[in-house]
């Protein structure tokens, strides 16, 4: 398959052309599936083609170039294509992974009209297609292209119930925040073409990496606009508020689109700019902070809320905060390893919550659930695992790159990187505080859904029963995933071994050497080796100690004798702090006094005074107005008598006689 | 008077009178209301501009060596005759077709060409 990587792509978007002519047509639900399903399994199988043939093969990085897209001036952009070890990883799971929740939405959109079916499945691979566009392009434009193609992907889908008001507006929520993230994005693309001449990262990253003192200070620009992007697409503190929102789209939707895919693009783009990162310490540390801030700002706000996918989805934004703070401390090839392990196990958890959702006739709120595990042994399971997975218990998925993330972070701040090793210190601990935060509100999530007793009312408890075939399989296969899918990344030097750490070796050519003698690519090359052998087996207990002390607390707050009473007394007893975390720090509300009102004011204020009042009233208007009016008075001076004109011819020329004397 | 006393009259006096002739056909043009007067008016007006290019070039041929350059204003006399001719030819004209219309040549009768 390698030398048509187009196929990849295209597949999905000839899924999506098909399914809009379907849907216009109302076709059958089967035909439908079999195209939508179809193509997304043939563009799996296409890329999994293409990925054997390249591990075969002794080239890095295959760049396929199609036609010349753009050529304007001294710009000139390929459509084209590039498969290295970055894009291998990330092809490899994102088909997969959208590959099994194109068969879980099978069984879970089966009540849909014939033509909602079609449009949800033609959004899907419309979807799949712009994502495989930004893992496989191989320029900043045709990645935007990817990158906007899945916001709109993305909004489409939110709305998708777009009957309800509420849900079209958490569409338009959405694709307004990634605007403002995006034209930092735009911002970079054109700040890149300023300084290199070039968008092709196979130029621009060779140009910068061999002279670091030459490019430091453009990097930091390129970098941080880059990141601006990245903070919209990934919901990071200040943009994440589109994301919790974004649950009113179908479950599937938030799995593959808000947990597994769209939402780790923005650590997908700080991993393919590596080098700029590298480039700039201030960088490094804004991503280091915000990222390591998110992580534990998200999981605060995670440990009270009472709607399942509310809580998923605050856990989604705190793991992409982990992400963030790996790249942040130089750990490019964690951040993705955490994308890989983080897209297993939390689609795992969404798919599992959809299959609640769907068992429990659209309930989302976990006080109204409860002992469900009678009723549905496989999504109780599969979500169990996932949950172990997310929390870090060892062998796990999220075990390895979490804890890898934690030794990077604290690495950081051992070995002072960049001199920022005050920073990365106070990171390391709120990392930890956010790990034990994370098995907090997990295990809290499986004891509320699937512990105690059903307290949905009896009408409910005689509608449970566990989800068919169609979900239950890939949840069974993403929980699978979610045990064994961290053992590509085992460290290895941990038991002094070399080789065994398979995803991070694999990725090591994406992280280019910098130039010579230089201080930064020192650093972080070596973050690795900063701590003693002993310390980093006490990082791993650290993180095995928080995530088991969470787990411990969550059981004994939630099962058994007096559950829920130990939380609620806490809660009496600290209402402010539960006020606060239960109203998610009254974030939405300050976004909406402070910047959502006053545009809204301003906007009227444009509508109502700039626009009407002087735009259209007193200019246009105004000026035919004006005209019309001194025509009305100066038609008179046409008397129709010839004296009266000659009059005028010789009063004008004595005037000009006089004013030229 | 003996040709020593004949002083040449100034050209200063010939441009006056071509001031005053000028003046009576522009009052002329604009007081009168029959149409063959104003064209006499007019005909006044064209008639002291020849006047006053002939005067100029009695007064610049004086510091001029060849004769060419004194006759420059001269021959725009002749310019402005012929061209005086042509213009009574289509005024005569028009107020011949004038009279057929309004049965007079009172230039305050046609009048419709306004708001």
């Amino acid at each position: 398959m390698l030398g048509s990587l187009w196929l990849i792509p295209i597949l999905c978007l000839a899924g999506a052309v098909v399914n809009l002519l379907l849907g216009a047509v109302k076709a059958p639900k089967p035909v439908v599936t079999i195209i939508g399903v179809g193509s997304v399994g043939a563009a799996t199988l296409a890329a999994y083609g293409a990925l054997w043939e390249y591990l075969h093969q002794p080239y890095t990085e295959i760049i396929e170039r199609y036609f010349t897209w753009i050529s304007a001036g001294e710009i000139s952009v390929n459509a084209s294509f590039q498969l290295d070890p970055l894009s291998a990883v990330m092809l490899a799971f994102v088909t997969v992974v959208g590959f099994l929740i194109h068969v879980y939405s099978v069984g879970y959109m089966q009540e849909e009209s014939e033509a909602g079916y079609a449009r949800y499945f033609a959004y899907l691979n419309l979807f799949m297609f712009a994502m495989l566009l930004l893992v496989l392009g191989s320029n900043l434009p045709v990645l935007f292209v990817g990158w906007e193609g899945v916001g709109l992907c993305s909004y489409l889908l939110i709305g998708y119930y777009y009957e309800k008001q509420w849900c079209a507006a958490a569409g338009s929520k959405a694709f307004i925040v990634n605007r403002i993230g995006d034209l930092g994005f735009l911002l970079a693309i054109f700040a890149t073409f300023a300084v290199f001449g070039s968008v092709e990262f196979s130029e621009i990253f060779t140009a910068a990496a061999g002279h670091p003192e030459q490019y430091a200070g453009a990097a930091t620009v390129i970098a941080l606009l880059l990141f601006v992007g990245a903070i919209g697409k990934s919901a990071q503190i200040p943009l994440y508020v589109w994301l919790p929102d974004a649950m009113a789209g179908p479950t599937p939707v938030s799995a593959l689109i808000h947990a597994a895919t769209m939402v780790t693009a923005g650590v997908y783009i700080v991993a393919r700019c590596n080098v700029f990162f590298r480039l700039s310490p201030t960088a490094m540390v804004v991503v280091a902070v915000v990222g390591g801030v998110t992580a534990i700002f998200a999981a605060t706000i995670a440990l009270v809320q009472n709607d399942i996918k509310k809580v998923l989805a605050y856990s989604t934004v705190s793991q992409l905060g982990y992400m963030f703070l790996a790249a942040g401390v130089g750990a490019f090839t964690i951040a993705i390893f955490h994308v890989v392990t983080h897209s297993f196990f939390k689609a795992c958890l969404f798919l599992g919550s959809g299959s609640v959702i769907h068992a429990n006739s659209g309930e989302q709120d976990l006080t109204r659930m409860g002992g469900l595990r009678r009723f549905m042994p496989t999504t109780y399971w599969t979500f169990l695992v996932a949950t172990l997975a997310i929390a870090g218990i060892p062998i796990f998925a999220g075990f390895f790159s979490k804890d890898e993330i934690l030794a990077r972070a604290f690495a950081a701040g051992a070995t002072d990187l960049n001199g920022f090793g005050d920073v990365y210190r106070v990171l390391w601990y709120l990392a930890v505080g956010g790990a034990l935060l994370t098995a907090f509100y997990m295990f809290r999530a499986v004891y509320m859904t699937f512990h105690g007793a059903f307290r949905g009312g009896e009408e409910a408890e005689h509608h449970l029963h566990e989800s068919p075939r169609s979900m239950t399989v890939p949840l069974i296969i993403l929980g699978v995933l979610s045990i064994v899918g961290g053992f590509i990344g085992f460290p290895g030097q941990l038991f002094h071994k070399t080789g065994w750490n398979l995803i991070e070796d694999f990725l090591h050519p994406v992280i280019l050497p910098l130039g010579e003698a230089h201080g930064v690519a020192a650093a972080t090359e070596h973050t690795v080796h900063g701590v003693s052998f002993g310390t980093e087996w006490l990082l791993v207990g650290i993180s095995v100690a928080v995530a088991v002390v969470g787990w411990l607390i969550a059981r004994r707050f939630y099962v058994g004798e007096g559950a829920f009473a130990l939380p609620r007394k806490l809660a009496d007893r600290l209402p402010l702090i539960h006020k606060l975390l239960f109203n998610k720090y009254w974030i939405d509300e300050i976004y909406s006094a402070l910047i959502i009102r006053p545009v809204h004011r301003l906007a009227i204020f444009l509508w109502r005074i700039i626009d009407e009042l002087i735009i259209d009233t007193l200019f246009i208007n105004g000026a035919a107005f004006t005209v019309e009016l001194t025509g009305d008075v100066l038609r008179f001076i046409q008397t129709g008598n010839v004296r009266n004109y000659a009059l005028a011819v010789a009063a004008a020329v004595l005037a000009l006689a006089a004013i030229l004397w | 008077m003996t040709p020593a006393e004949m002083v040449p009259v100034p050209y200063t006096w010939v441009l006056a009178l071509s001031a005053v002739l000028f003046a009576i056909g522009a009052v002329g043009v604009l007081l009168r209301r029959n149409g063959i007067a104003i064209f006499l008016s007019l005909e006044i007006m064209l008639n002291s501009a020849n006047l006053a290019f002939a005067a100029f070039a009695y007064r610049f041929a004086a510091g001029h060596a060849t004769a060419a350059a004194a006759l420059d204003g001269q021959i725009f006399v002749f310019f402005i005759i012929a061209v005086a001719a042509a213009e009574a030819a289509v005024g005569l004209a028009l107020f011949i077709v004038l009279h057929r219309l309004k049965d007079s040549i009172d230039v305050d009768r046609a009048n419709i060409l306004r708001w």
